[in-house]
């Protein structure tokens, strides 16, 4: 067996086996994308599925690429895999896309003007969380210590009550 | 201040309901488009009966609608007549022809009417593309410098043109003379 035809059937038996493997191992979404993509470079494929998975379809309502059979998505996923191959940064594919499907598309949007909100939102919330239950832990516990302290008159008093009300 | 406290939770949940109110009206498959504003994007590509090539400078020199329309889309059969009735009051009106069969196409245009100044054959969906067109029917309203002013995704009907274009359209024109 010469090295070339070692070399295609390898890589047969790696898109066979390896590539739906992969699939579904790291992401049950995945499976719904039933086209195999062959890449020049393996690492390229990783960027691919990352990319599929975290793009939205800007035809459907909430699929990412990945999960869509829409034609739409289907020229997005050609794009973007003609991209990777053209040695494009991931950066450069998002900007590609959002500057005709606008941020729309992006799952993770990017920290602007108009989406700090969203980001930072959660953990304002967080924060004032803290400072409620602070508040509430450090602060009662003064409180009561104050009050626990009974003067001789209070303690005589109470002990009326308890005589009065135990069972004789 | 301990009895303004108390009204934290009236006041949290009041700008909730602002905001959940806003939400009910708005149109979940609304996308904001990305070109408005922007220039044309460029193209060379051939027209639909004589096969010359055209391009973005094509669309220059007036107030253009650039209808993308295709013999699948459902839609676009209730649209055409429509884009009839703009054309007989002058409004000049491109189509792209997105990812379609040329044959189809002019046997629609025969059967239909033909209210394109002329038809850009955009069969690899390759300039549906740079617009951000997600399907057919979609129609831009691009000014005399080829600017994109407005998109429309999905049937320009009387409504829609009354509530969405007019306005624009007749300023755009004004500005242009």
């Amino acid at each position: 067996m010469s090295i070339r035809s070692l070399l295609v059937n390898s890589l047969m038996v790696f898109v066979l086996c390896v590539i739906p493997y992969g699939q579904f191992n790291q992401q049950a979404q995945l499976q719904a994308s039933t086209d195999v993509v062959i890449f020049s470079d393996p690492s390229l494929r990783e960027r691919y599925y990352q990319l599929v998975a975290e793009l939205r379809c800007p035809k459907c309502q909430n699929q990412n690429l990945a999960d869509s059979n829409a034609p739409i998505s289907k020229d997005m996923k050609a794009q973007i895999y003609s991209m990777l191959e053209a040695q494009n940064t991931d950066d450069e594919i998002k900007a590609y896309l959002v500057s005709r499907y606008s941020e729309f598309i992006l799952y993770r949007p990017e920290v602007n003007s108009g989406t700090w909100f969203l980001w930072f939102a959660p953990l304002c919330f967080v924060l004032l969380g803290a400072l409620i239950v602070w508040r509430y832990a450090f602060n009662k516990p003064k409180a009561s210590s104050v009050s626990a302290e009974l003067t001789a008159e209070q303690q005589a008093q109470l002990d009326k009550l308890l005589e009065k009300d135990s069972p004789q | 201040m301990n009895r303004l406290a108390l009204f934290a939770p009236l006041a949290v949940f009041l700008v909730l309901s602002i905001f959940l109110f806003k939400g009910l009206d708005r149109d979940p498959t609304e996308l904001p488009s990305a070109l408005v504003g922007e220039a044309f994007p460029a193209f060379t590509l051939p027209a639909l009966n004589d096969g010359r090539l055209l391009s973005e400078q094509d669309l220059k020199s007036r107030v253009t609608l650039v209808n993308v329309w295709a013999t699948w889309c459902f839609a676009c059969r209730i649209e055409h007549p429509m884009l009839n009735q703009l054309a007989d009051q002058g409004v000049a009106i491109v189509g792209i022809n997105y990812k379609d069969q040329d044959a189809k196409a002019q046997s629609w245009l025969e059967q239909r009417g033909n209210p394109y100044q002329f038809n850009i054959v955009d069969a690899q969906g390759s300039l549906g593309f740079d617009l951000g067109v997600t399907g057919a029917p979609e129609t831009y309203l691009v000014d005399a410098q080829g600017v994109i002013q407005y998109r429309r995704v999905g049937v320009v009907d009387q409504r829609v043109w009354d509530d969405e274009f007019k306005v624009l359209y007749e300023q755009l024109v004004g500005k242009e003379k």
